[in-house]
């Protein structure tokens, strides 16, 4: 039944879909277009032995991936869950269908998931355009980067649904995704933090998805199967997390 | 007691009760809905109506009490039953970013129709509310009657036993609600029913068989519209306008009057009568003289300041 809801989401979504993958091809190309050749050269200049070795581009453009994911996960996780209560609707008339909310929550995140499909599809061949990528392990990095933004969509899904007050959203950008964002080994690698906050970031769900998406992109993977699976481990568990939570909140909220 | 139909009973309500924190809203209701009946809860905003529906729509547990529809229990089996209802929310919950098509088709995908017999009963229906001319054009820029008509073609589309309405022509000018009435109609002739709630008087009296009038959660009154006139209210009734000045005075001095029943209302004050000429020349003789005067049948509306003490706009 979640499959009849992920229909009407795709239905939607042929209406716009060629302004949005114009939206998600032009992102990555200024990301790596600013940092890869701008910082990446300035970066560059000096030694490049904390980054591992690599350049700058290379290092920095499989966090963009994870990065990237998060950001999608994000914003069609959040306004859209919200909106679907508050503004179109679009839940409140699903129920009055045989769906349960635990069908309207699953097959909204299918939708969530093929969106992340297509971006992180769009921006490893961005990688790829740009000589970002090093190893062809990077297929291995295209899941990991779907599945970081699934450990996001499917608890921020699960939260949105208890939302009254769009400005939450807010907090969420502010405090959660921008310190996510800068401090998860992004831009520039965790030895560079103070011992205390490295063990912070080591627990945050994006620091993990970096990790993996840049090993495999760099085809440092394969020397560390162990400390893949707990990467994608961690992921999957918070993913699982989601998901088992999204079908008792969006019950909560729905059948009152 | 009311003459009923002896026909299969479709929704059965005991002791229905619907609780929202400490705050009541449907406070142990009984009926018994048949198959093929026009049913209506009348009531002013907030007397529970839309919640009794909401639990018949099966989205909204009941707190305490026993409801089962088409024989099944909605908490349980809520899914299974809404596969057999048609729901026509107070508000649309129309998507208006797709077309007019597209929303059947989604919403037909929702019941797990196949696309053929979505595309077959969407010509169909789209036929019978009139918007077969507007298949492919989006929702958004359609008026609220053409909405409120979508919605309805909507509601139709898994072909169900029973269709709720709530407040199906509130927000909607007179030719869009009579077009509206005429479609329920139809409905009901082929054997559809339907269950509405609606504070509009001339509505219930088109459409419904039955009716109840709910105040505060409870049921103030049950019967046919004709039934509910004559038992709650007097043939005729006398409208008296005053001078705003006089207003209270007057009022003061109609009590004693021999009116079956005297209502005062803010503008006018209204004496429930046998034969309101007579009642108009009694009034009259007693020094009285009114700036405006109407003789008139007794209505749902009069019913329904007497139950509920309330005028429904409120």
């Amino acid at each position: 039944m979640a499959f009849r809801m992920f229909h009407c989401w795709l239905t939607r979504y042929r209406w716009i879909w060629r302004s949005s993958i114009w939206s998600s091809v032009l992102g990555p190309i200024c990301y790596l277009g600013a940092l890869g050749f701008g910082l990446g050269t300035l970066v560059d200049k000096h030694s490049t032995a904390s980054l591992g070795g690599v350049p700058y581009l290379a290092f920095v453009a499989p966090a963009l991936l994870a990065t990237g994911a998060m950001n999608t996960a994000m914003s069609e996780a959040a306004y859209p869950v919200f909106g679907s209560i508050k503004w179109n609707r679009i839940y409140i008339g699903a129920l009055a269908s045989p769906l349960r909310p635990a069908d309207i929550f699953r097959g909204h995140l299918m939708f969530m998931a093929m969106r992340l499909a297509m971006n992180c599809a769009v921006v490893i061949v961005v990688m790829w355009a740009f000589g970002a990528i090093r190893s062809a392990w990077v297929v291995l990095a295209y899941p990991a980067a779907v599945l970081t933004g699934l450990a996001f969509a499917a608890p921020i899904a699960a939260w949105a649904i208890t939302v009254k007050v769009a400005n939450a959203f807010n907090y969420l950008f502010r405090f959660v995704m921008m310190p996510l964002m800068l401090f998860s080994g992004t831009f520039f690698p965790l030895s560079q933090l103070p011992a205390g906050l490295r063990a912070v970031a080591y627990a945050t769900p994006l620091w993990h998805g970096v990790a993996l998406c840049r090993a495999f992109s760099l085809g440092t993977g394969p020397r560390d199967p162990v400390g893949m699976l707990g990467h994608a481990a961690y992921l999957a568990v918070l993913a699982a997390v989601g998901i088992w939570a999204g079908a008792r909140t969006y019950r909560r909220r729905l059948y009152v | 007691m009311l003459e009923r139909p002896e026909t299969e009973v479709l929704v059965r309500a005991r002791g229905l009760t619907k609780k929202f924190g400490s705050f009541t809203a449907v406070d142990g209701i009984d009926f018994d809905l048949y198959r093929g009946e026009a049913f209506g809860f009348l009531g002013p905003n907030g007397a529970g109506k839309s919640s009794t529906m909401r639990m018949i729509g099966c989205v909204s547990p009941p707190t305490s009490g026993k409801l089962s529809i088409l024989g099944r229990d909605p908490v349980k089996d809520g899914s299974a039953i809404r596969a057999r209802l048609g729901v026509v929310p107070q508000e649309d919950t129309l998507d208006v970013e797709l077309s007019v098509r597209e929303n059947l088709l989604v919403y037909g995908r929702y019941f797990g129709l196949p696309r053929r017999v979505i595309k077959e009963r969407t010509a169909a229906l789209l036929e019978f509310v009139q918007l077969a001319d507007r298949a492919k054009s989006k929702v958004d820029p359609l008026s609220g009657g053409l909405k409120r008509r979508l919605t309805i073609a909507r509601s139709l589309i898994n072909e169900p036993e029973i269709l709720i309405l709530d407040e199906p022509t509130t927000g909607l000018d007179p030719q869009a609600r009579h077009v509206v009435w005429d479609r329920l109609f139809r409905l009901k002739q082929r054997g559809v029913t339907l269950i509405l709630t609606t504070h509009y008087m001339d509505e219930a009296e088109q459409l419904c068989d039955r009716l109840v009038v709910m105040d505060r959660g409870r049921f103030a009154a049950e019967g046919s519209p004709r039934d509910l006139i004559a038992r709650y209210c007097s043939p005729e009734v006398l409208e008296l306008r005053f001078d705003p000045e006089v207003h209270d005075a007057a009022a003061d001095k109609l009590k004693d009057f021999s009116a079956e029943r005297t209502e005062v209302l803010a503008d006018r004050i209204l004496l429930y009568v046998t034969d309101g000429d007579d009642a108009l020349t009694a009034v009259r003789a007693s020094g009285l003289e009114p700036l405006t005067s109407l003789v008139r049948r007794g209505t749902l509306e009069d019913v329904f300041l007497r139950l509920t003490g309330r005028r429904l706009e409120d």
